[in-house]
């Protein structure tokens, strides 16, 4: 399972690099906006995404959004992590296609909670 | 008469007294056909004017700088003095808070990772003892694998006392990690100051500004500028009594699954 994990800042991505270890998940990369991850995600094979919202260059949700317009990555499972709490935004990153979205500041079992339930409706 | 009171407003009464000199002396020109007389008077008038808006845009520059200057924080050593000194603006100031407290983030999560597996093996241990123990408790146990575990448990406590000195140092190293909090506090309570005094001094800006507008009957078309929720608006402040707002990862949930989620 490789996931790459996509925010601006740098403290973020360990922390949830450090819970997704905790997990069982210790093979992750790192990226700090949508521009970096893109070309990671055409190139890199990964399982699993989970990204911030808002972050400068491009935004989660356009990564969102350019990912779902993919061929070969429309199906990647995405999950949010992001400090967005606009029910609109909400909304709109659903119907982009986004498969969990954990508000901020957020705990442990969240993470866990949401990411599981992620795999049980894929597998 | 309502409406000439709001002019009043914001003009030095020097200048309010001038105006009136003026105009009845204007008034009396046009009466006694002076017309060269009234025509320089109300060149006076303009000027009279116009100074009072140079008055009111140097008082207005003379607080924001004010401001500006005042904008000072203690610091508590010669080092932090050295930084704060380098520091001329409110953006230096809060990227020095930005700075400080992803120091402070990446100190503690060093802390913590070293912790960790400590903490791991030191319960992957306790435990295989005490299943060991209750084997000897329930006499399962033969001479052989008795003395082997008399053995484990001394260096069980050595290594448990070494281990513990080291959590015991992380922990209070991860509380010392925590000072950058009064620092940063600081800072960010004189930037907060600095940004309400210019907003208040900008308000005082706008309503001249307004007010030179009603003079010289100027309108504006402002284009209403909305921010972008594609692009991100980052937290949101009083979520629990806004509507438009979820107000946590419960919230989050309800919503989706009212969406069919």
């Amino acid at each position: 399972m490789k996931i790459l994990i996509v925010d601006d800042f740098s403290t973020m991505r360990r922390i949830i690099k450090n819970l997704l270890r905790d997990l069982g998940f210790t093979n992750t990369d790192e990226a700090d906006d949508g521009n970096t991850a893109l070309p990671m995600l055409k190139s890199g094979k990964y399982d699993f995404l989970v990204t911030d919202w808002n972050m400068p260059g491009m935004s989660g949700f356009d990564l969102l959004k350019a990912v779902r317009a993919d061929e070969q990555l429309k199906d990647l499972p995405i999950l949010m992590v992001t400090a967005e709490a606009k029910r609109d935004q909400i909304i709109a990153a659903a119907q982009a296609g986004v498969n969990g979205y954990v508000v901020k500041p957020f705990t442990a079992a969240t993470l866990k909670e949401k990411i599981e339930k992620i795999f049980e409706r894929i597998h | 008469m309502s409406d000439s009171k709001h002019n009043q407003r914001g003009l030095d009464p020097e200048v309010t007294e001038k105006l009136e000199q003026q105009t009845s002396e204007l008034a009396k020109s046009v009466e006694t056909g002076d017309y060269a007389q009234a025509m320089s008077i109300i060149n006076d008038l303009s000027e009279v004017r116009d100074q009072s808006l140079y008055r009111e845009v140097g008082r207005l520059t003379r607080s924001l700088h004010e401001a500006i200057r005042n904008f000072q924080i203690d610091p508590r050593n010669a080092e932090q003095k050295e930084a704060l000194s380098k520091m001329s603006d409110a953006s230096d100031r809060l990227n020095y808070v930005v700075e400080m407290t992803n120091q402070a983030a990446n100190r503690t999560m060093d802390l913590v990772e070293e912790s960790m597996p400590l903490a791991h093996t030191m319960r992957d241990e306790a435990i295989e003892l005490r299943d060991e123990w209750q084997r000897l408790r329930r006499r399962e146990m033969a001479p052989a694998e008795f003395r082997e575990l008399y053995g484990r448990i001394d260096k069980f406590f050595v290594s448990l006392t070494a281990d513990s000195d080291v959590l015991y140092r992380s922990l209070s190293e991860i509380l010392l990690a925590q000072d950058f909090q009064d620092l940063t506090g600081q800072v960010i309570q004189k930037v907060t100051g600095l940004v309400k005094e210019v907003e208040e001094n900008l308000l005082s800006l706008v309503v001249m500004a307004s007010h030179v507008d009603q003079l010289t009957g100027t309108v504006h078309e402002i284009e209403e500028k909305e921010e972008s929720a594609e692009k991100g608006l980052g937290p949101q402040m009083k979520a629990n009594e806004r509507d438009d707002v979820v107000s946590g990862q419960d919230d989050v949930d309800d919503l989706l699954s009212s969406l069919g989620f």
